[in-house]
């Protein structure tokens, strides 16, 4: 098992309030690696940290390491630059108001890449790989926004996947989907992890017992336990993830 | 690269968003150095208490203007005032969706009428009124004000709408519900409620009036003492700048960048003012 | 002897009502006005002869394309520098001493009345830069009047454009600039279109900002240096000097009827910002 991302000692505040208490993990390559934890309890920050949108926030102060491949991101690395190299799908979908073809094409166009024929060939793999191109092939060019919830976040899953990044986030990518559109995007996580690391953010244990190779808990900041999923899910070591997991806060 | 790239750009929006108050600068500039010379030259009190107006003889007495702008003023809010108020009450607590869609764009287009047009159709229309009616030459204080006061309609009315729009409807609830009629609880809960933003569309209704040129220029008249009368003609601070302007020199039109230097004065004292009165409003 | 209240509820809703009619009255009234003494002398020749004898005969061809001129020179000029700014405050600042003291100066342009623009564009244009009465120290006057209006009008669209749209684009790696025009801009277009029709509008209505800083010669402006006139300063001479009651109004009506068609592009413009976000 390789290294994709490794934290070492990771805090974070905001002004006096502190967010992350000093978080040390590996995630492993190629895997679904789920963080999970109650609301408040810092894996958005984390995300936000390891795609360097917390630089948009006021006030936010990091300390320790973060290095994707060896390489430090906090530092050593220009956030534009990062960004086109971790994808990712938010808690709602946000389609741009443009066609769905353009969605896609959106972030490849940032790079230069503008050849007709090489977009053609991003969009349609983009749109397998999220499991959504046989629904919207024969219409690419109608407005995004005309797709439903389920059909709008497999094309933010697609969008990142026209990048070609080697991770991809996900923060409570299926808190407003129904059961079928949850279902749609596992599944099409599942196979992605054959060649992308994924980072699954979720309140919905079943979800991260269901799909994720390794698991994380997080609880008001700091880290409690993290091991492969099975086994930190049937025999949790420590007391409070087993209350988290059995149900007894949340 | 990218990275030079995103601090030129930012560069360059600075340096636009600041030219804001370079030409803001260079404007107050420019008028005070043309137009303050002379008060020191001749003396504050001699110019703005000054009764006599004849430039070419040495006397730069701008008072009659500054009365003629303040009457002319308060008569425009007299005749648009409670017009204009009513039609936003109207708007706010009466009309329908059908009346709303037909009075926005019309007031759009009404403010959307250049001055030079209202004062046209004011000699060729309201003037003769005035005359036939009332006496003298028609070209009168009255006539002024009656155009003026149309003119800043659409000003009064739509931040009027705003004010009465923004009082919370609990409140208008709450007395009807206690027995009021409608026009009650208008006048006793709704207007009240509104009373700084309404008062800040009066101010800014004033501003206006105060610089308008064109119209009040081809209506007004040009006589150079103070008004006694609404049928007596007059001249106010805009116009005694835009008619002599074209060909006044020297002392001459260093008086008429002074007139500026009043008018801008006072123009700015309103408008500060009225944002003053807005702002409060939406605490 | 006690007057019932609702008799003066009915008093006061028919009081409105009359005021919402008279104002709206008065609109139709001048508009009427002007079209039926100003249609009858308006042809293809008056819009593409000059003037001739003052204006007393001939055309106003001249006159529109000083107006066309100004107000397209003025438009060039003042868009980059407005939208630039709006830019400025609302996506490369956060909210601070140095945004309000910028606010305070457009707020305050804003609020001078346009003879002082007059006197400021002859004082500095025509005598100090000793451009003289030309297009350009109109063009320069009036791209700082309209400068306000401009600002205004983009900040309010960009503002209204959702914040989820810029995270979105900046997760995918592009860099602010990236994000703002081709995000941002793409969405704020129709507001700041708007901003510009009403804009132009103005410039075309304005006349004391004009007459002293581009002049008011009758020939048809062929260089920036050129003096000219636009329909409003025809319009206002005509009138002024009594040439001729015809021709005034109907350089009136010509010119009402651009600002109202400028105005309804405007409301049109607008209300596909609605259709696009329902």
């Amino acid at each position: 098992m390789d290294v994709k991302i490794r934290v070492e000692n990771l805090k974070a505040s905001f002004g006096r309030q502190e967010v992350l208490k000093g978080i040390t993990v590996d995630v492993y390559k190629n895997m679904v690696t789920g963080f999970m934890g109650p609301s408040g309890s810092g894996k958005s920050t984390i995300i936000s940290i390891f795609n360097r949108m917390i630089d948009f926030e006021d006030g936010a102060k990091i300390e320790g390491r973060v290095l994707f491949d060896g390489a430090d991101i906090i530092k050593g690395v220009n956030g534009v630059e990062l960004r086109k190299r971790v994808g990712t799908v938010f808690a709602i979908p946000i389609p741009l108001p443009r066609s769905i073809y353009e969605n896609i094409a959106y972030g490849p166009r940032l790079n230069n890449i503008n050849d007709k024929d090489e977009l053609d060939e991003i969009v349609r793999e983009s749109l397998k790989k999220a499991f959504l191109w046989d629904e919207v092939k024969d219409r690419l060019g109608i407005s995004a926004l005309k797709l439903s919830g389920g059909q709008q976040q497999r094309l933010c899953l697609a969008r990142t996947l026209a990048l070609r990044p080697d991770i991809i986030l996900l923060d409570e990518p299926c808190s407003g989907l129904d059961p079928i559109s949850t279902a749609k995007i596992e599944e099409a996580l599942s196979e992605l992890k054959k060649d992308y690391t994924i980072i699954l953010v979720s309140n919905n244990t079943k979800q991260i017992a269901r799909i994720s190779d390794y698991s994380a808990f997080f609880y008001m900041g700091e880290m409690i336990e993290y091991g492969p999923t099975e086994a930190l899910f049937t025999n949790p070591k420590i007391k409070k993830t087993e209350d988290y997991i059995s149900g007894k806060f949340g | 690269m990218a990275q030079q790239k995103e601090k030129f750009v930012k560069f360059i929006l600075t340096v636009f968003a600041l030219s804001s108050l370079l030409f803001l600068f260079l404007i107050f500039a420019f008028i005070l150095i043309e137009g303050l010379p002379l008060f020191l030259k001749i003396g504050l009190k001699n110019i703005i208490f000054g009764f006599k107006w004849a430039p070419t003889k040495g006397s730069f007495g701008i008072f009659p203007m500054i009365i003629s702008s303040f009457l002319v003023t308060s008569g425009a809010l007299v005749i648009g005032g409670p017009m204009g108020l009513s039609c936003a009450v109207y708007l706010s607590e009466y009309s329908g969706k059908k009346m709303k869609m037909l009075l926005k764009p019309a007031l759009e287009l009404l403010a959307g009428i250049p001055s030079v047009v209202y004062g046209f159709l004011g000699v060729i229309y309201i003037v003769p009124l005035v005359r036939n009616f009332l006496g003298g030459s028609g070209f009168s204080l009255l006539a002024t004000a009656i155009i003026l006061g149309i003119m800043i309609l659409p000003t009064i009315i739509s931040i009027s709408f705003d004010a009465i729009g923004s009082v919370p409807k609990s409140y208008r609830e709450g007395s009807l519900a206690m027995g009021a009629t409608k026009w009650q609880t208008i006048y006793k809960v709704v207007i009240p409620s509104a009373k700084s933003g309404i008062m800040a569309g009066f101010i800014l209704g004033m501003g206006r009036a105060i610089g308008e040129t064109m119209a009040v220029i081809m209506i007004a008249g040009n006589a150079l003492k103070i008004p006694t009368s609404m049928l007596d003609p007059l001249r106010t601070l805009t116009g005694n700048i835009a008619l002599e302007l074209a060909y006044a020199t020297g002392d001459h039109r260093q008086a008429l960048f002074s007139t500026g230097v009043v008018l801008l004065v006072i123009i700015m004292a309103l408008n500060y003012i009225a944002n003053f009165w807005i702002k409060k409003k939406r605490i | 002897m006690r007057i019932k209240p609702g008799i003066i509820d009915k008093i006061a809703r028919i009081g409105f009502n009359a005021q919402a009619f008279f104002t709206v009255g008065i609109l139709v009234v001048i508009i009427t006005i002007i079209f039926i003494k100003g249609f009858t002398h308006i042809n293809l020749e008056f819009i593409f002869s000059s003037p001739e004898d003052m204006g007393r005969h001939g055309g106003i061809f001249p006159s529109i394309m000083g107006t066309v001129l100004l107000a397209l020179l003025s438009i060039v000029f003042a868009t980059p520098l407005g939208l630039g700014t709006a830019i400025f405050l609302t996506e490369y600042t956060k909210e601070s001493a140095f945004t309000r003291i910028i606010r305070f100066g457009v707020e305050s342009l804003a609020g001078i009345p346009s003879i002082i623009y007059g006197l400021f564009g002859f004082i500095f244009f025509v005598i100090k830069l000793k451009m003289g009465w030309c297009l350009l120290s109109g063009v320069l006057t009036m791209t700082i009047m309209i400068l306000p209006t401009i600002i205004r009008t983009s900040e309010e669209a960009i503002k209204a454009v959702p914040r989820n749209l810029r995270i979105v684009s900046y997760s995918l790696g592009a860099t602010r600039w990236e994000t703002v025009t081709k995000v941002v801009l793409t969405s704020a277009m129709p507001g700041i279109l708007t901003g510009i029709m009403l804009s132009i509008g103005r410039v075309v209505g304005e006349t004391a900002a004009v007459i002293f800083t581009m002049g008011s010669s009758l020939r048809l402006p062929t260089s920036l240096m050129d003096s000219g006139r636009t329909m409003a300063v025809h319009f206002y001479i005509l009138a002024r000097e009594g040439i001729s009651m015809d021709k005034a109004y109907a350089t009136a009506l010509i010119l009402v009827l651009s600002i109202t068609v400028i105005n309804i592009l405007a409301y049109y413009i607008m209300n596909k910002v609605v259709s696009r976000y329902s």
